[in-house]
């Protein structure tokens, strides 16, 4: 059976080099880089040079590369490495209502400790407002945290304009963003923005699971989270993921290298799976945004009158990989959090589903996709309209 | 000096002439149940069976074993020469392991003489070997009203020692009761019938009914960890999966929406019997329990079991739902059927489902739809798996 993977918002497919580095990092390069002798000396240099890989990804310094677990360790050190090394500037931290649980769970957390937490509201496109954002900006702002590009939905948020506000702050709050989603699909430069700290992760961007990376700007203070042997100065304890750091420095590479190649393929994907849908498929509402504003490779679609599960399993019949925004489920209530904060309705969260595309998915793939997704919503509508 | 386990049956020994067939079946179902764990010694005597250990976890061989049903309990013991000197030994030593493992802090000792031959007594023997341990062992303390422990010394063709006394399920061994067709769902209600039936010495062969793609994989994932669990006390079941989607969907274009679950109900009921009947199996067993769901009223009870002439066994009929929680938690599956996935799409779901079905109108709606036809082709596209409990 054929294989089409457009669920690469979730995880992507990774590189045969990728492979290939990490294959040879478990087989020869097993010396620890802290050790004394010439094993740990020849895997100290492969880190540095990983290191200076993804440094380069992100237009910033060597030394401000902290490797991580991943994803949810970038965020989690991010936000609580930054509030509690940095206590004295205030007690707000500001983050909105569509990020990723890895944030968003952090605030809650933050919250029962004392710290007062702004959730900013977005708008029907998931985008959030910057005068409510200016609003609530005051002396005592401790934390900003953003999320670059929604998971969901692709919306890209207005980070460049924050970063601008923020710059001409006094007391400039601390400027988080999670740019998982971001990396290696949308341009951005986090020393222009005056942005601090930059969460990215590895298996989004064709490389490995369970490597992360945090960009933390030169000469702030990040309190750490794990303690042991002081790895990573002292930031980010714990021998270091040799196979997933040097999978992730060639991801890196590729995802920079070919970035406004990547782009523009993506989009064109993107548009016509877009145009196609938009033309042959009725009673459809586009989550987000159509063009402009929204990332290359992430495009959300509610076939109303169609259960979003269902579609799924159909299409996978078909060997068709996509995402849902609900389960379906009678039971339990497991709508997403950021359509419902886009105000989308019941019945179009329930008939949502997320395609998000890569570098190597090609136009006969959105092809097939469509005509397949067009048997299944009449199919579906059919017995779901009766 | 050897490790066995003492099993001691019930019901069995109540079975006239049939007891020897019962006792062979027990001993096989034991057998089946510990095979992996490797060879054992397995043997008979005077209405008991002993298990030698060959350095197996003493440990998971009674985890095992307790699952086979028609075993009133289990004891872990000694098996020694059937001497005085010897059994005093024993005796004080398991006395030291239990102070050691358990903090005993009393004890009474209890004998039988089986073997009219031994020099002693019962009551003597209870004295004697009490009278060596007390100064033996530390701070023990006799007391023959409640006692942590009583030691029990059987003394046979050989002594036995032991302390522990593990309960079993009791019913009667599997297999002796024919073999029924299950209608395992990934809910909390069929896995207990399914058990309860087993219990009796019902064999079970199980049937799933999904709806995927309008059902998720990890549905069906779900039944199969159900089936693993079941098949810890039956040994190796075979899983029928059946698409039950084709058939909703003709149900769903020809027929009343509120008959839905109802017709629904009868296709699985004649699929399992067609399934039962094909495999030597005479009975039907359901979860249904009376008044839990809109379709487990008598009238809609009556309407189902319309649909086929194989008995159907419904072990829960008048069980409360916590009481058959309880069961569920016992026997290990309530973990898994609360998992969220579902096996039967809410797609589907009736908003007002009859309760009160007249089987004419029920059987007129049957009418409309090609009944043989599509349980022919549900049985051609279904999938079966043998089921065992490691994996």
């Amino acid at each position: 059976m054929v294989e089409v993977y457009l669920d690469n918002s979730a995880t992507t497919k990774p590189m045969e080099e990728v492979v290939e580095i990490m294959v040879r990092a478990l087989r020869d390069f097993y010396g620890n880089p802290s050790s004394l002798h010439r094993k740990g000396v020849e895997v100290e240099k492969l880190v540095k040079n990983a290191r200076k890989q993804v440094a380069k990804a992100l237009g910033v310094k060597d030394e401000e590369i902290i490797f991580t677990s991943g994803g949810t360790e970038s965020n989690n050190l991010a936000i609580l490495g930054a509030v509690e090394g940095n206590k004295r500037k205030g007690n707000r931290i500001i983050t909105s209502r569509i990020e990723h649980p890895s944030v968003l769970n952090v605030f809650q957390h933050l919250e029962t400790k004392g710290y007062e937490v702004i959730y900013l509201d977005v708008d029907e496109v998931g985008r959030v407002d910057l005068r409510q954002l200016k609003d609530h900006i005051c002396d005592d702002t401790l934390l900003i945290s953003l999320m670059h590009v929604n998971n969901e939905v692709g919306t890209i948020q207005p980070i460049e304009e924050i970063g601008r506000l923020l710059q001409h702050m006094k007391m400039k709050p601390i400027f988080h963003v999670d740019a998982i989603q971001s990396f290696g699909k949308v341009k951005f430069d986090p020393n222009k923005l005056g942005i601090d700290l930059v969460s990215v992760s590895g298996h989004k961007i064709h490389g490995p699971k369970g490597i992360g990376a945090l960009y933390i700007r030169k000469g702030l203070k990040i309190a750490p989270i794990v303690f042991g042997g002081n790895q990573e100065t002292g930031i980010r304890s714990g021998t270091e993921n040799i196979p997933g750091i040097l999978g992730l420095g060639v991801a890196a590479v590729h995802a920079f290298q070919h970035l406004s190649e990547h782009i523009r393929h993506m989009r064109f994907l993107r548009d016509r799976f877009l145009h196609r849908v938009k033309k042959e498929i009725d009673h459809i509402k586009i989550n987000g945004l159509e063009g402009e504003g929204s990332a290359p490779h992430i495009l959300n679609i509610s076939f109303i009158g169609a259960k979003g599960e269902v579609l799924l399993h159909s299409l996978e019949q078909d060997g068709i990989y996509v995402s849902t925004g609900s389960a379906c489920s009678s039971k339990k209530n497991v709508h997403s959090h950021v359509l419902k904060a886009m105000g989308l309705k019941n019945e179009e969260i329930e008939g949502a589903i997320r395609f998000s595309f890569a570098y190597h998915n090609t136009a006969e793939e959105i092809d097939f996709a469509v005509d397949r997704l067009k048997k299944h919503v009449a199919d579906l509508r059919r017995i779901m309209m009766r | 000096m050897k490790k066995v386990l003492i099993v001691r049956y019930g019901e069995i020994a109540l079975k006239g002439l049939n007891k020897s067939h019962f006792e062979q079946k027990l001993i096989r179902n034991i057998q089946g149940n510990i095979k992996d764990l490797g060879e054992a010694r397995i043997y008979k005597s005077n209405g008991l069976i002993y298990v030698a250990f060959n350095g197996q976890d003493e440990e998971e061989m009674i985890e095992r074993i307790v699952k086979v049903f028609g075993i009133v309990s289990v004891s872990p013991a000694w098996e020694i020469e059937a001497d005085m000197d010897i059994i005093k030994e024993t005796a004080l030593k398991h006395a030291m392991e239990r102070i050691e493992e358990d903090q005993v802090k009393t004890f009474k000792v209890e004998s039988r003489r089986g073997d009219k031959g031994f020099p002693f007594q019962s009551p003597q023997i209870s004295r004697e070997v009490g009278a060596y341990i007390l100064p033996r062992a530390g701070n023990l303390k006799v007391d023959v009203h409640e006692p942590d422990m009583i030691i029990h010394v059987d003394v046979r063709e050989k002594a036995y020692i032991y302390s522990k006394k593990i309960p079993g399920f009791g019913g009667l061994p599997l297999g002796t009761n024919g073999k029924g067709v299950l209608l395992l769902s990934g809910g909390i209600d069929s896995p207990v019938a399914g058990w309860m039936m087993a219990k009796r010495g019902v064999e079970i062969e199980a049937v799933h009914y999904h709806s995927y793609p309008f059902t998720s994989e990890r549905a069906k994932e779900k039944v199969l960890e159900l089936t693993r669990i079941l098949a810890s006390y039956c040994g190796p079941i075979r899983l029928h999966l059946v698409n039950l989607l084709p058939i909703q969907k003709e149900i769903h274009e020809k027929c009343p929406e509120e008959e839905m679950t109802i017709l629904s109900r009868r296709f699985m009921m004649k699929i399992g019997e067609k399934i039962a009947k094909n495999n030597g199996c005479n009975a039907l067993i359901t979860g249904e329990s009376i008044g839990q769901v809109a379709s487990q009223t008598i009238q809609g009870l009556t309407v189902t079991n319309e649909a086929v002439s194989l008995p159907v066994f419904r072990p829960l009929i008048a069980l409360d739902k916590v009481d058959i929680i309880e069961i569920a938690k016992k026997i290990g599956t309530f973990e898994i059927s609360i998992l969220p996935y579902e096996d039967c799409c809410t797609v589907f779901l009736p908003k007002r489902p009859v309760t009160k079905p007249k089987i004419e109108k029920i059987l007129a709606s049957e009418e409309k739809l090609e009944v043989e036809k599509l349980i022919e082709e549900a049985i051609v596209h279904m999938e079966v798996i043998e089921i065992s409990m490691e994996e």
